[in-house]
């Protein structure tokens, strides 16, 4: 495995620290005119989530983590699993529930997806940033009430719900922002 | 600088010497000549040849582009500005009067408010948090003290005593100096006494004679009071030279010039060195040295 020099640091690089692998958020040069310099940095564990702070003396090395991020195509869930594909080497692999999350709720067939892979097994799921769905279930529409800003609540087949504008029907099409949830715009 | 009759020099960027500080790191030319630190050595020369040939001892100042290996951040670039003047007949409490009277000069020449000048000692910070003094501390002191705060303490500082003091001082001292004010840092402890002298402070208790001068929590320049003794000065160079064989760091032929200058004759003196660029950032109220700087290393 190979490893990297303090002086390597920069933000995204992967880590191995305390077994888990690390992901660098931000890193600072600290030293005295005179003394020991050292590398402040906050990692996040992409295991956990967690964002903690990490002093290096500078000049020390860190194991690389064995950590990628690749595109593969969202196929099922079988209920335990979800199931994607290298498109290109058409490899399926199998995400269990702590590396897809939350992102279960944007899975639609085919969706390309950033897989993190961590010794070649899923870690985390990232969705698309944007994706279409079909309003499966939400309060009848008040038609011509396109200016007033209200919401209510729209209900998808994936589970998601999403605020959406009052004039929005069941069963019609719209585009979502999958990093805030929010609606976008209706799909014509 | 004219005012007080201080000389302008220039001196050789270019050097067959290096700085044997194991924490401060030469660029090596392809030639095995090396960039200069700090002008510090050739203008320590230059003050005991004077001191030889003429009846009146000048004052010398130099403003220089310095080099340090691979030092990039947003308080460091590889070159930067230094301004390094010398004082003779002056130890480092003096010097720390003719420095505030310099950045008091400035702060006015550019109508900024003076902000006044707090001045710490080195000893008294480290006691009043860890109930120790620097020479006494451990560095499981200093590691539980971090354990203790929640932070951070990496486990490659070993039994290395001054680096855990180093990160102890960043983290709990310097980042807490009051934010929009100078402060003198002064009275190191004596394993840190790089090219100052040793002596005693005011309560008797022995200390480096040198301070550091930081504006909120930037450090912006170190001034000694210089060692002049020629056979103290190359046995500090050989623990260097054994300190970094034993960090793995390569060794620095050392200045054989300097020495004989100072056999020679050093005058009694104090020098200080100031980042010119943190100093613009300062003046400029910037957050990073990339703001004061043409091209950063990265793009130049």
């Amino acid at each position: 495995m190979a490893n990297y020099s303090t002086n390597e640091f920069k933000g995204g690089l992967k880590i191995m620290l305390d077994g888990d692998p690390h992901s660098i958020v931000s890193n600072e040069f600290v030293k005295p005119g005179k003394g020991q310099a050292f590398t402040r940095t906050r990692v996040r564990n992409l295991k956990t989530g967690r964002v903690v702070e990490r002093t290096f003396k500078s000049g020390e090395s860190v194991e690389s983590a064995d950590v990628m991020d690749t595109s593969m195509q969202y196929l099922y869930s079988d209920g335990e699993y979800w199931h994607f594909m290298n498109p290109e080497s058409f490899e399926q692999l199998a995400a269990d529930k702590t590396a897809v999350g939350d992102a279960h709720l944007w899975l639609m067939d085919e969706a390309v997806c950033e897989v993190t892979l961590y010794n070649g097994q899923p870690l985390a799921v990232t969705p698309p940033n944007f994706v279409e769905m079909v309003i499966k279930e939400t309060d009848p529409g008040l038609r011509g009430d396109t200016a007033t800003g209200g919401t209510k609540p729209a209900y998808m087949e994936s589970g998601a719900v999403v605020k959406v504008p009052l004039f929005i029907e069941e069963g019609e099409k719209i585009k979502i922002d999958t990093r805030s949830g929010e609606y976008v715009s209706r799909v014509k | 600088m004219e005012e007080q009759n201080i000389l302008e020099v220039c001196t050789p960027v270019l050097s067959r010497h290096a700085t044997t500080d194991p924490h401060v790191p030469s660029i090596c030319t392809n030639d095995q000549r090396y960039l200069h630190t700090s002008p510090e050595f050739p203008m320590k020369r230059l003050l005991a040849a004077h001191a030889q040939d003429s009846q009146t001892q000048p004052d010398l100042y130099q403003i220089a582009p310095v080099f340090r290996a691979g030092e990039s951040g947003r308080y460091h670039n590889p070159e930067f500005s230094l301004l390094e003047w010398y004082r003779v007949n002056m130890d480092h409490n003096a010097l720390m009067t003719d420095t505030q009277s310099l950045l008091k000069h400035i702060w006015q020449a550019f109508d900024l408010h003076w902000p006044g000048v707090q001045v710490r000692r080195y000893g008294v910070e480290v006691f009043e948090r860890l109930k120790c003094w620097p020479e006494n501390a451990s560095v499981s002191m200093i590691k539980t003290y971090f354990k203790d705060a929640n932070k951070s303490f990496p486990t490659s500082i070993g039994n290395d005593l001054d680096a855990a003091l180093d990160l102890f001082m960043d983290e709990f001292v310097i980042n807490e100096f009051p934010s929009g004010t100078f402060v003198l840092l002064k009275d190191y402890p004596s394993s840190q006494a790089a090219l100052s002298r040793l002596g005693v402070d005011e309560d008797g208790r022995s200390i480096a004679e040198r301070f550091e001068v930081y504006f909120g929590a930037i450090e912006l320049g170190n001034g000694f009071h210089e060692l002049s003794d020629s056979r103290l000065q190359q046995q500090r160079f050989e623990d260097d030279l054994q300190k970094r064989e034993q960090m793995g760091e390569p060794a620095m032929p050392m200045d054989t010039y300097l020495l004989e200058a100072l056999a020679e004759g050093l005058p009694d003196c104090a020098g200080i060195a100031i980042g010119l660029n943190r100093l613009h950032m300062v003046i400029g109220n910037h957050d990073s040295i990339d703001q004061v700087i043409s091209f950063t290393d990265q793009r130049a």
